[in-house]
């Protein structure tokens, strides 16, 4: 039966290229795509070996990112999905053991694809450096633009239903630039850098997104009424970019109302565009809408590759050994992954036995009120696991 | 002979200005555009009615071209706010992008309020989905992002700077310290984002953690900025007083405030050294204005705050019975709570709920 499905995928893999080929440029027009379909069949190939595997690098990560990634390999077993995983210990908390940043770097730009767990960020670096381990690989497979999608749980409870809305944030510049100096004793200035070109780009992968997902609106997030300059840039591409899509409604809101009513009101977002701090504000504030950081799945994105990660990312260190983190996030990102390398049924048999383990409501972590543990969880998605689809 | 003549007048000045014991003492009022007169006129007739001993000194702070060619302050208004010492302020408008800095931002650095305190606390009557919620979120309110320092060094590559000073730090770390204690509260958490922004909100956490030190009775815990954004839609209970540099506090309280019913019921006062400021953060809602529609709790709640501040704490509680009572009752109310009377009859009503 399963060497049946494998060849059946194999099939659709090379069928059905343009379908879950990147963003960037199926979405833009039909005609591009149809051209760039040798492009995307050749990328394709590197990543599938002989024997028709896929390969990924992985990156466990810090606090319970491990025994997450634990649970995504099990079920992977379980489903026999054809994706080897290439393991790198990386850590910025843990230097001695970090695989350097060369290695994974080069893995993931082969592979193309990455499922990693967080890494934790400490408040100081040890040699002084102002730049994280985050922002190293970020910026060293130019990853600028990460994507959160909210959405609620069947059968979560919480305290707003049918959220259902995309955050997406440049995450290569702005605050984040590790830009950083004491002018003199007790005085520190910190740069936040904001350029035209990184604007446009995630702009244009915003309506890009959003056309290619079918959504209706734009939201750009902003504070240029106080950063005029900065956030004004940010804000005028967004407005340059909404003029040539027509069809997708655009709309700027000011970062601080934007809170305000996500808390109030976060049904009334579609798909946001944010600069980069504003963007980790607004994703971990929409996760914890719907169930809290263990539920949300994100991806980030460069022009060739994609890390699949959490969506609101958080170490949990109090958890760490207890079994108790819920695997659900990284589950879905590795359904999202599947599914970004054309494997759909298999993203789909994920994805469904995990909504089955939602609807069926006895198994719950303790973050949702449940008392199982990770491994409870991770079995019950294998017990749901239908191979006939 | 200039110089001691000088110090004479000095303490003078400020004896006459501190009439903390002295009957009625005058409070500059600004009332601000849009909504502003309304609902300033709301807070003047409930504090008569309440028998408040403040007198108060209307201004206009519309901007004006000043000596240098500017647009700015009036002269009026900044006298009047430095010999009064204190104020309430209606909100302003700011127009986008037209080329002067905010009104708002200008009183902030005029008068040097470092500190942006704002309560968010679930109100009987005010039906949200977050109950119990009863933070204060106090902000440093002269640096950080909105140090407006900005420059495009090429064409399409800007920076902002995001300034972080040790003594404003401390001062602001320092007064959420004191507030915590002076109003019973048991925690403060620091609101920070260190491990992005190692060397300026690294300096703003060690300063919070050293005056953590000299308040041993109260507790003191680190939190990035996006546990607690996390969090507090989680389960706002866990927090109690947030501190935080400029940016992350205009944020936190804006959204503290959504927990609670939104900017029309929440309160915020800003402290300086030598004086203080205290108004309603919500906007001149132009397309109401004039129609007797307005919600004046924010501005009302604003001034039992500034009454607190002054010390007169049994007509601050008194008026704020009365306000809770009416917003709780549900019967009068404004139509952005989802009532149909008018301002003037919530007015009204709270008046007589006043005993």
């Amino acid at each position: 039966m399963s060497l049946i499905s494998r060849n059946v995928f194999r099939a659709l893999v090379q069928g059905s290229q343009h379908v879950g080929k990147g963003v960037h440029t199926s979405a833009v027009n039909p005609e591009k795509n149809v051209c760039l379909a040798p492009h995307s069949i050749s990328t394709l190939q590197s990543q599938v070996s002989k024997e028709g595997r896929i390969k990924c690098t992985l990156i466990p990560g810090d606090g319970v990112g491990p025994e997450l990634v634990y649970a995504v390999q099990e079920v992977f077993k379980a489903a026999s999905i054809p994706v080897d995983f290439e393991s790198f210990f990386f850590s910025e908390v843990n230097p001695t053991l970090s695989a350097p940043l060369e290695d994974v770097v080069n893995s993931i730009s082969r592979n193309k694809i990455c499922i990693k767990g967080i890494l934790a960020t400490p408040d100081f670096s040890h040699t002084g450096e102002l730049q994280t381990l985050n922002m190293k690989l970020r910026n060293a497979l130019d990853l600028y633009a990460n994507v959160v999608h909210v959405k609620s749980l069947p059968n979560v409870k919480s305290r707003h239903n049918n959220v259902d809305c995309i955050i997406i944030r440049e995450q290569t510049e702005g605050e984040y630039s590790a830009l950083e100096h004491e002018s003199v004793p007790g005085v520190v200035e910190c740069l936040k850098i904001i350029t035209a070109q990184k604007s446009e780009r995630i702009a244009k992968f915003a309506f890009d997104y959003a056309v290619k997902m079918g959504r209706k609106k734009v939201t750009a997030v902003h504070k240029a009424n106080i950063m005029k300059l900065g956030d004004g840039l940010f804000l005028r591409s967004c407005e340059g970019m909404a003029k040539l899509y027509p069809r997708i409604q655009f709309e700027k809101m000011i970062v601080d109302n934007c809170t305000m009513q996500m808390v109030a009101n976060p049904n009334q977002f579609d798909v946001m565009v944010t600069p980069n701090l504003y963007g980790n504000i607004v994703d971990n504030l929409a996760s914890g809408l719907v169930g809290g950081a263990g539920v949300v799945a994100g991806a980030s994105y460069s022009a060739e590759c994609a890390v699949f990660e959490q969506g609101a990312r958080h170490i949990f260190s109090g958890a760490v050994g207890k079994n108790i983190a819920n695997p659900t996030a990284m589950l879905l990102c590795s359904a999202n992954l599947l599914s970004h390398v054309n494997l759909h049924a298999y993203s789909k048999m994920i994805k469904n036995a995990i909504n089955k383990v939602f609807q069926d409501g006895k198994i719950r972590t303790k973050d949702l009120g449940g008392q199982c543990t990770t491994k409870d969880f991770t079995n019950a998605v294998i017990h749901f696991l239908d191979h006939e689809v | 002979m200039a110089a001691r003549l000088i110090r004479k007048i000095t303490p003078a000045a400020r004896s006459g200005t501190a009439q903390y014991s002295s009957g009625v003492r005058r409070v500059t009022l600004i009332p601000g555009h849009g909504i502003g007169p309304e609902i300033t006129v709301a807070v003047q007739k409930i504090f008569e009615a309440a028998k408040v001993p403040i007198e108060w000194d209307e201004v206009d702070v519309t901007a004006v071209r000043g000596p240098d060619g500017k647009f700015g302050i009036p002269q009026k208004a900044i006298d009047s706010v430095n010999a009064n010492k204190i104020g309430l302020k209606g909100p302003l408008m700011t127009p986008v992008g037209k080329g002067y800095r905010s009104l708002n931002l200008a009183l902030r650095k005029e008068f040097d309020l470092y500190a942006n305190v704002r309560p968010c606390k679930s109100l009987d009557g005010i039906k949200t989905l977050y109950d119990n919620v009863d933070v204060v979120t106090i902000r440093e309110n002269t640096e950080g992002e909105y140090s407006g320092i900005e420059h495009e060094i090429v064409d399409g590559v800007v920076q902002s700077i995001k300034l972080i000073t040790e003594e404003a730090s401390k001062r602001v770390a320092e007064f959420a310290f004191e507030f915590a204690r002076d109003n019973k509260r048991k925690k403060v958490t620091a609101v920070h984002k260190a491990n992005i922004m190692r060397m300026s909100d690294g300096l703003f956490l060690r300063c919070c953690r050293d005056l953590a030190t000299k308040y041993p009775d109260i507790k003191f815990e680190e939190r990035y900025l996006d546990t607690v954004c996390l969090n507090m839609v989680q389960d706002p209970a866990k927090f109690d007083v947030l501190v935080m540099p400029n940016l992350y506090g205009d944020i936190m309280s804006d959204m503290c405030s959504g927990l609670v019913g939104g900017l029309g019921l929440t309160p915020s006062g800003n402290i300086g050294k030598n004086g203080a400021l205290f108004e309603s953060v919500h906007g001149t809602a132009p397309a109401i204005a004039g129609q007797d529609k307005a919600n004046p709790t924010a501005l009302l709640l604003s001034g039992v705050m500034m009454l607190r501040y002054m010390k007169l704490l049994d007509h601050a509680n008194k008026i704020e019975a009365a306000c809770f009572a009416v917003l709780k009752e549900g019967r009068v109310l404004t139509e952005d709570l989802g009532g149909n009377s008018t301002c003037t009859a919530y007015t009204e009503e709270i008046i007589k709920n006043l005993c």
